[in-house]
């Protein structure tokens, strides 16, 4: 654990100390604040309308949880298919073209250690990500009253949306030493389970089930409403858990290959 | 200290390394000789347990390197042909995080990293990054990367490589001086370094051990640079020379 913590530190040592931190945050934050800004900007013109209108019921179903949160936070889940490879793809590929992946296999570490300390380095890296976020939602319970609960269950979802996708962009990663290759590979996987539920409706019961099960936006889409139930957080566990898994064994296949 | 039994390296159809054995005692500085491309790389990273042989074994202060590959690797230092550097760490840095991941303790780690710096020459530079160091330093922080944990054995991999004059006479002092009690095996192009440090001589040509000895009997009646070229194959695949015909 203290080896895999090394490693933690060293990875997220090294976002830092390069421009990547800085400019996929502000890319990041510069879109979130774009979307946040015109949601906010249409829930005010919705409500400006209907209290025109004189539409109480109407007026009654617009809140802040279903017109800004909830999209916000699905537009933030696109930006992350295509910002989180670009965190991963240097993991393992950079240090196998630059040779330190012999210091890092040849010191007393188990393929483990190595493993679980890059994801943890990633995943401190989505904590400051995702964190800095917060800023939104604070801004929504300043000047009104959005549901807290809801609110929370949809960043629990986002955060679980954006290790798994870490996962599998740690695994891409380790399958190549170009890190070019690792980041289209991981992005080309997530947009995969991004829109792998589509032929859902048209593909019978058992099929259409299945596609939608595999769907990263089905279970993140219920999380966001503010459901939280067992099945979608084993279906996230088990995304990690493989991705790390088949890691592993990529990793230790490049020790005994 | 170091016992290399029967190594055999395929990759695909290619033997990089075929049948090969040979020893190292306990402080001795043991010269690894070959030409560009006859395996001298590949047996030693095998020996560091960077990858496995497809048969053979190797043990290194007794521990399998198969079975035992952590214990063994608490133990080697090893410098690779190109340094394993993190060009954006600084040299204190990058030393403390090799120590951390080398198994020494918190406690402890200080005095390490402390020693190491100044055994390569490294206490002026310790805050400025590797990636801008000269190429002589980053070699340096290599050695010192390999000698943190205070291993019994360091594994050289053409060491002062791409160095000028003044930095390898640097490089070959602190190899001697390193020597003391480890095992030392060092691969080199260079015939009058191992001259000057080796006690004994192993020469490697296309996968194959062909000579084992040391050097005091080896330089007896020729140089090292005859011995040498008596042993390798000249132009390898179409010159066919008689193997292992050692003087």
């Amino acid at each position: 654990m203290r080896n895999a913590l090394a490693i933690a530190g060293k990875e997220l040592r090294s976002y830092f100390v390069s421009p990547i931190a800085y400019v996929v945050l502000t890319g990041f934050l510069l879109l979130g604040g774009w979307f946040f800004f015109n949601l906010l900007a249409r829930f005010d013109f919705l409500l400006s309308i209907y209290s025109a209108m004189r539409n109480p019921e109407a007026q009654a179903r617009l809140n802040l949880n279903d017109f800004v949160m909830a999209p916000l936070l699905h537009n933030l889940s696109v930006v992350l298919v295509i910002l989180i490879p670009v965190i991963t793809m240097r993991t393992f590929a950079e240090e196998r073209r630059t040779g330190t992946y012999e210091l890092l296999m040849t010191s007393p570490l188990s393929i483990s250690e190595i493993v679980a300390g890059k994801f943890l380095g990633v995943v401190a890296f989505l904590i400051v990500m995702l964190g800095l976020t917060g800023i939104y939602p604070l801004i929504l319970l300043m000047y009104g009253n959005p549901e807290v609960g809801v609110i929370a269950a949809g960043y629990l979802g986002l955060f679980l949306l954006a290790i798994a996708f870490a996962g599998v962009g740690l695994l891409t990663s380790s399958l190549t030493e170009n890190q070019i290759i690792a980041a289209v590979s991981c992005l080309v996987v997530l947009l995969l389970l991004y829109v792998i539920s589509w032929p859902a409706e048209t593909s019978g019961a058992v099929l259409g089930a299945i596609l939608k099960y595999l769907s990263l936006t089905e279970h993140f889409g219920e999380m966001v409403k503010g459901i939280i139930q067992t099945k979608d957080l084993v279906y996230f566990a088990s995304v990690i858990v493989l991705a790390l898994f088949l890691t592993h064994r990529s990793v230790e296949s490049v020790r005994w290959r | 200290m170091i016992e290399v039994r029967n190594l055999t390296k395929r990759f695909g159809e290619i033997v990089a390394i075929r049948d090969i054995s040979f020893t190292a005692a306990t402080g001795q500085i043991l010269g690894f000789l070959g030409p560009n491309g006859a395996g001298k790389t590949t047996t030693m990273r095998i020996i560091t347990g960077f990858m496995p042989a497809s048969s053979g074994t190797v043990k290194v202060a007794g521990y399998d390197i198969f079975e035992d590959s952590y214990e063994v690797r608490k133990r080697i230092g090893y410098l690779p042909e190109s340094p394993p550097l993190y060009f954006d760490m600084n040299v204190l840095t990058y030393l403390r995080f090799v120590g951390r991941i080398k198994g020494i303790a918190k406690a402890e780690l200080s005095d390490h990293v402390d020693r190491a710096l100044a055994q390569c020459g490294l206490v002026e530079v310790a805050g400025r990054l590797v990636g801008h160091l000269s190429k002589g330093f980053r070699q340096r922080v290599g050695l010192a990367q390999a000698l943190i944990h205070n291993p019994s054995v360091l594994v050289l991999d053409e060491p002062t490589i791409g160095l000028d004059p003044r930095q390898i006479i640097e490089i070959r002092t602190l190899i001697r001086e390193l020597a003391g009690e480890r095992t030392v095996i060092l691969s080199t192009h260079i015939l009058p370094e191992v001259a000057q440090l080796c006690e004994k001589v192993v020469i490697i040509d296309d996968g194959q051990i062909v000579v084992e000895d040391a050097l005091a009997n080896l330089t007896r009646e020729m140089s090292l640079e005859q011995v040498f070229l008596q042993n390798i194959t000249k132009d390898r695949g179409v010159v066919d020379v008689e193997e292992g015909a050692a003087p």
